[in-house]
């Protein structure tokens, strides 16, 4: 391949975020710093602030197939038509074997198992009325697969298991398969539906890492003295991911090039992060990218408003980019919560388009700033405005010890 | 239940599965599956439902009986005489 078969660029993006459904009204929200948490009710648990999608669920599939599916398939199709459209793209440009859908989830099959067993709770915890639709929905593959269906897509799909690293894994996936010539075109992303499972709160309220606030809008306070945890939100978010020549033979618009990326994992805890390592990969990624830490314009955290994560982080990212002080620092998830398996696209999405604004949306809810925490050009609840912006290093780490980095650079011929 | 009473209540399962069944040209005799959009999921979800509503357990060897409106009648009839 030449070396425009190797280049891989964004050009297509869909998405669904709490508060948004569509790219431009997403930058929108985050530019404005409006957060897109509100408080749920989840069974068992009682009331928790959390972000919830809003989108048109039957505007490419028909309501039963959304009951026979799972949210997450809901979610998924949903962002892949969209893609497909923002993409300006026929789903029968690419011979349709070689097309592959690969989907980052941090978890899946948790709200479906909860929903069965709550379901034969009703009939005394007879498993006869367990349904026969808990296996297909609950295997690893189902959003992918819920995708394949609806677009007849029949190229390879399947999951990337990387709890919240998932997102930007799946997008590495992508450009990997096509730099092997596995497929022409790939749709890649993440989704979330964790806000149905009231075990996922369950879990972080236990592990002391939810977050609490009188306003659910407040709730996710990233380097924020008083963060107390994690907002578990709902989202989904997938690019269109083609070869350079292909885009330009086409005439696609181009939201960036993917310049280099790195997973590596602590090996070293369940859930405690660790400097070193995030360190390490963000160095590997810049390597690959062939940049230095003052080539990189933007820095969206994966911080999710816990103590000690935002602290670590904020240590890793001093350890490579101190002495940079054009790098600018923001975090996403203070505006949408955590989005889990969607987070390291949907947060990347948000940033995009500041290669053509040219403005770093802000971190929101910062009012004491951690001491541990201050970094250089940190923007801090006001958006701002820089002469230009073309790169942007985008962070996503999980738990059991996964960090991930992606860097995306504006298109330049 | 009567003959009608039980053919409803198997027009208004599929109705839940699937709200753009149209039942105008159905015909009693004929397949379920050859007249609507109806897989082996959405009949095992009949399946269920019967059991849900009516604590029927239907025996798979029986499922054939359960193939046309009429014949699911037929069949439901005596099982369902006492409600």
């Amino acid at each position: 391949m030449d070396n425009n078969q190797q280049r891989i660029v964004i050009t297509g993006i869909g998405l669904a975020a709490p508060g948004a459904d569509n790219l431009k009204d997403f930058r929108a929200q985050v530019l404005a710093g409006n957060s897109g948490i509100k408080e749920i009710e989840l069974r068992y648990f009682g009331s928790a602030p959390a972000g919830i999608c809003t989108f048109d669920e039957t505007r490419y599939r028909k309501k039963r197939e959304n009951k026979r599916g799972t949210r997450a398939g809901c979610l998924g199709v949903y962002c892949a038509h969209e893609a497909l459209a923002d993409a300006a793209l026929s789903i029968d440009h690419y011979e349709r074997s070689r097309i592959g859908v690969y989907m980052g989830l941090t978890e899946h099959g948790t709200v479906e198992t909860e929903n069965e067993i709550f379901n034969i709770s009703n009939y005394n915890y007879d498993v006869k009325y367990w349904s026969h639709h808990h296996n297909p929905r609950t295997v690893l593959n189902n959003p992918a697969g819920e995708i394949t269906m609806s677009l007849g897509i029949t190229g390879p799909h399947y999951a990337i298991g990387a709890a919240c690293a998932a997102g930007n894994a799946s997008l590495i996936q992508g450009v990997q398969m096509l730099r092997l010539d596995e497929v022409d075109m790939a749709l890649v992303g993440g989704i979330s539906e964790s806000p149905g499972s009231f075990g996922i709160f369950a879990s972080f309220k236990a592990q002391g890492a939810l977050a609490e606030a009188a306003d659910p809008r407040q709730a996710c306070r990233p380097f924020d003295m008083d963060r107390n945890g994690i907002v578990v939100s709902e989202g989904a978010c997938i690019y269109v991911l083609e070869r350079l020549e292909k885009a330009l033979d086409r005439g696609a618009r181009i939201y960036g090039e993917i310049a280099g990326y790195c997973i590596n994992s602590d090996a070293r805890d369940f859930v405690l992060p660790y400097d070193k390592r995030q360190a390490e990969c963000m160095q590997q990624a810049l390597k690959r990218a062939g940049m230095e830490p003052g080539d990189i314009d933007i820095i969206n955290t994966h911080a999710t408003g816990t103590k000690q994560g935002d602290i670590e982080e904020c240590k890793a990212i001093r350890q490579v980019f101190g002495e940079a002080p054009s790098t600018y620092i923001n975090n996403t998830k203070s505006i949408i919560g955590h989005a889990m398996g969607a987070a390291g696209v949907l947060e990347l999405a948000g940033n995009l388009p500041a290669f053509e604004d040219h403005l770093v949306h802000p971190t929101i809810n910062v009012t004491n700033l951690d001491p541990e925490c201050a970094l250089p050009h940190m923007v801090l609840n006001t958006p701002v405005q820089l002469p230009t912006i073309s790169t942007i290093l985008n962070n996503s780490f999980g738990m059991v010890g996964i960090n991930s980095v992606i860097i995306v650079k504006k298109y330049e011929k | 239940m009567t003959r009608d009473e039980i053919k409803d209540l198997i027009l208004e399962i599929i109705k839940d599965i699937d709200e753009d069944a149209d039942f105008n040209t159905l015909q009693s005799d004929l397949p379920l599956r050859d007249q609507l959009d109806l897989d082996s999921m959405d009949f095992l979800d009949i399946v269920m439902e019967l059991r849900k509503r009516h604590k029927l357990q239907i025996p798979e060897e029986d499922y054939p009986q359960l193939a046309s409106l009429s014949s699911c009648v037929n069949y439901l009839e005596p099982l369902l005489k006492n409600i």
